[in-house]
């Protein structure tokens, strides 16, 4: 039994924290916050590069580091805690793990070797409007290797030089340039950039032969986790964060931190947090193992790790009182995090239907 | 990340499965008069076999193993029909605590016997006035020559009606602060003067006990730990208590999925209900989350560590859920859900039974509260609650008066 990180992927995950408390602190994640123009913070980008995290699952043929997806987990875990203000999850879990899962070799070969350096940006486009992506949403198509459609929201779609699109008939490769354009979109967390995108007859190749939704869900399913352990990281924070002020805050002459609603409320988000984690284990395993349960496994972790933030960032809020709700508060960050982490690969509702319809299948079997 | 045992695991793991089907088979083709009686014999066998206490020294009758090798055998034993509980309070908990400060002759005496299965035991701590906070025991014990006479009594004693001795809190000194105040004993529930009642549940079972106390003598030599010294000793009882490793059993996730199967909802099958089905994902969301829990305080044994403070929140979270999966099954047959009668109700009543034990469960080995109050203060290190009793003397205090 070995449910737990190794020795040396705790000690990756360390100098990851070290790293990031010394270059991602609140200030750079209000920089960006603060400035409508800023998508993300280049310098932190730069670094995490630098660092070789882009690549820490792509394989060593490929440019990255070939060590796994465990790896990949701790470092999300910490990307989540530091709130980090950077296309990181849209270059590494959705469109890295889209070529790694569907790409051909030379579609590989091209992309991932940039990824892992840190020269091209990702952005993976499926939601056309309101409610869940289904077959029925979806308009875009592609005609004698053009692709044309409308995309929002697209997280990172104003700064991506490399788009996988949903297509009706499959995931497709689409670049920065050519019949493709870019509006930003007004969000509830500013410190992620979320633009439409509209394509209009622009080169595009397709990225394996799977029907689209399909394909959708099996990109899904491996971000899902990486996601997980970015809301448990947040989650961890924020009990964190709650727990520290509950010890500064004097109230009725004592620290809020011995009155028993204080102390209860933040054992509901430990409990809720601790199950986010198990949970978000057995989606790392099944990551990295390719196992066949990775579905029920993703959705169990998304549902459980989603729920956690949620609470733990709100509640924190509230264990601060007033002052949790003004702009100079950081409590703000995660809880603009929590929402769009729940989202971007589709809303919890959307997966708890998913996590059922697999134990359906999984029983009927 | 993964599941598999070590090497040395994995042999253990093999060894003890097949010793389990061999012996399971034969315990079975045995005859017993009753559950009891089979619950004693296969302990005997275990004990024999070195399975009864498996981290016990080796010279007290267990294997002198290690707490993985504890959890793998429990694991390959709840796969065989021979889950008999009359032991586990008085193994894991008193017998322990007898080892711990009884004399080398106490000790001879009882553990083989207790580990054998031939003589059972009961921890007799909570009291009317005393559930949550254990320390505010009212039952006294003066000093006569070389005894000590008890009287009061205990309540919620698990088995003391099948067992034979037990270990008891009481007070033998009001006049200083309530945890300072305090001896524990060891005694003959046989002993003239002690009455057991059973507590009818409002379950309607009866599994725990009321135990009244008049002019019963215990002998100085059956105290354990100093005198004034027993919240000390009752640390120790509480200490031993068993690693939650165990699984979960009874009302779960599938037993509410082949319920969803089976039964109508107002436009089709109750599975196919879309508000069903988030509520379904929650509670299969959390009955994972514990599973994968107890994985992970499998590896922190496993790598010879103190597993963490993950592993305390397990009753917290099945407590609860058994309620609202309960009643969501009971709710899910309309007007039907009333009935409790085995031979009408789903699954033979199984939710309408959960329904009525969980509060129960909610309440016993720490209430949900009391839990929040561990976890606030000893995993978070938020400040203990404040207390007004802490330097009275007992008798000053409304419960001692």
């Amino acid at each position: 039994m070995n449910f737990d990180y190794s020795d040396d992927q705790k000690m990756l995950k360390d100098e990851a924290r070290k790293f990031l408390a010394a270059k991602c602190d609140a200030k750079v994640v209000r920089s960006v916050l603060d400035n409508a123009d800023r998508a993300y913070d280049e310098g932190l980008w730069k670094g995490v590069a630098e660092q070789g995290w882009l690549g820490v699952a792509i394989p060593e043929e490929f440019g990255g580091l070939g060590l796994g997806h465990v790896e990949l987990c701790g470092l999300a875990e910490e990307l989540g805690r530091a709130c980090a203000p950077i296309p990181f999850a849209s270059t590494v879990y959705f469109v890295a793990e889209a070529l790694m899962k569907f790409g051909s070799a030379e579609q590989k070969a091209k992309w991932l070797p940039k990824i892992a350096a840190g020269e091209v940006i990702g952005a993976f486009a499926t939601s056309e409007g309101k409610g869940p992506v289904t077959a029925r949403s979806i308009g875009t198509s592609v005609s004698a290797g053009k692709l044309s459609g409308e995309k929002i929201p697209v997280t990172d779609g104003d700064v991506a030089d490399l788009i996988v699109v949903l297509a009706k008939d499959g995931l497709y490769l689409v670049e920065k340039g050519e019949g493709v354009s870019a509006e930003v979109l007004e969000t509830l967390d500013p410190t992620r950039s979320v633009a439409k995108l509209t394509f209009s007859n622009a080169p595009a190749a397709k990225l394996g032969s799977e029907d689209g939704i399909a394909a959708m869900q099996a990109v899904f399913d491996r971000a899902a986790v990486l996601l997980a352990f970015e809301q448990v990281g947040g989650a961890d924070k924020s009990l964190e964060m709650a727990k520290a002020y509950a010890f500064e805050r004097q109230a009725f002459g004592r620290a809020i931190a011995g009155y028993q609603a204080i102390k209860h409320k933040l054992a509901d988000m430990y409990v809720k947090n601790e199950i986010a984690r198990s949970n978000a284990y057995y989606g790392a395993w099944a990551l990295n193992t390719d196992a066949g349960e990775l579905p029920l496994a993703a959705a169990t972790a998304r549902v459980a790790a989603s729920e956690a933030f949620w609470f733990a960032s709100k509640e924190n809020i509230q264990t601060h009182g007033g002052i949790g709700f003004t702009w100079e508060a950081d409590p703000q960050l995660y809880y603009r995090r929590s929402r769009q982490l729940s989202l971007v690969a589709g809303a919890p509702a959307t997966w708890r239907e998913r996590l059922v319809s697999q134990l359906e299948m999984k029983n009927a079997a | 990340m993964d599941f598999n045992d070590s090497p040395e695991e994995a042999e253990y793991r093999a060894t003890a499965r097949a010793w389990l089907e061999k012996n399971t088979a034969e315990h079975k083709a045995e005859a017993h008069a009753d559950d009891m009686a089979a619950g004693k014999a296969w302990q005997r066998r275990k004990a024999e076999a070195g399975y009864a206490q498996i981290t016990w020294p080796k010279e007290w009758g267990g294997a002198g193993g290690t707490p993985i090798q504890s959890v793998i055998f429990g694991q390959e034993e709840a796969k065989f029909p021979v889950n008999y509980g009359y032991f586990t309070i008085g193994l894991g908990m008193c017998v322990p605590t007898v080892m711990a400060f009884a004399d080398d002759e106490t000790k001879k005496r009882f553990v083989g016997p207790a580990l054998r299965g031939e003589e059972i035991w009961s921890q007799l701590f909570s009291e009317p006035a005393g559930g949550s906070d254990v320390a505010a025991i009212r039952t006294k014990a003066v000093r006569n020559g070389d005894d000590w006479v008890i009287n009061g009594q205990k309540v919620w004693t698990s088995g003391a009606h099948y067992s034979d001795y037990g270990i008891v809190l009481v007070r033998t000194n009001p006049d200083v602060p309530k945890h300072k105040g305090l001896t524990m004993f060891w005694l003959d529930l046989k002993s003239p003067g002690v009455e057991i009642r059973p507590i009818h549940q409002m379950s309607g079972g009866s599994n725990f006990n009321e135990v009244y106390f008049t002019d019963v003598r215990i002998p100085d030599a059956q105290r354990l730990g100093a005198v004034d010294d027993g919240w000390k000793v009752a640390l120790v009882t509480l200490m031993n208590e068993r690693l939650a490793v165990g699984g979960s059993r009874g009302v779960g996730p599938e037993e509410i999925l082949s319920l969803a199967r089976d039964m109508d909802a107002a436009d089709g099958p109750l599975l196919k209900d879309s508000a069903f089905r988030q509520r379904l994902a929650d509670w299969y969301v959390q009955s994972q989350g514990l599973s994968n829990t107890r994985m992970r305080t499998m590896t922190a044994l496993s790598r010879g560590q103190t597993p963490g403070p993950e592993s305390s929140i397990g009753k917290i979270i099945a407590a609860n859920q058994m309620q609202e999966l309960g009643n969501a099954a009971v709710e899910a047959g309309d007007q039907y859900g009333i009935i409790a009668d085995p031979k009408l109700a789903a699954l033979k009543g199984l939710f309408q039974g959960a329904v009525m034990n969980a509060p129960g469960l909610r309440i016993a080995g720490g209430t949900d509260e009391i839990l929040k109050n561990i976890i606030a203060e000893r995993v978070l290190g938020m400040p203990g609650e404040i207390r007004t009793d802490k330097d009275a003397a007992f008798k000053d205090l409304a419960t001692g008066r």
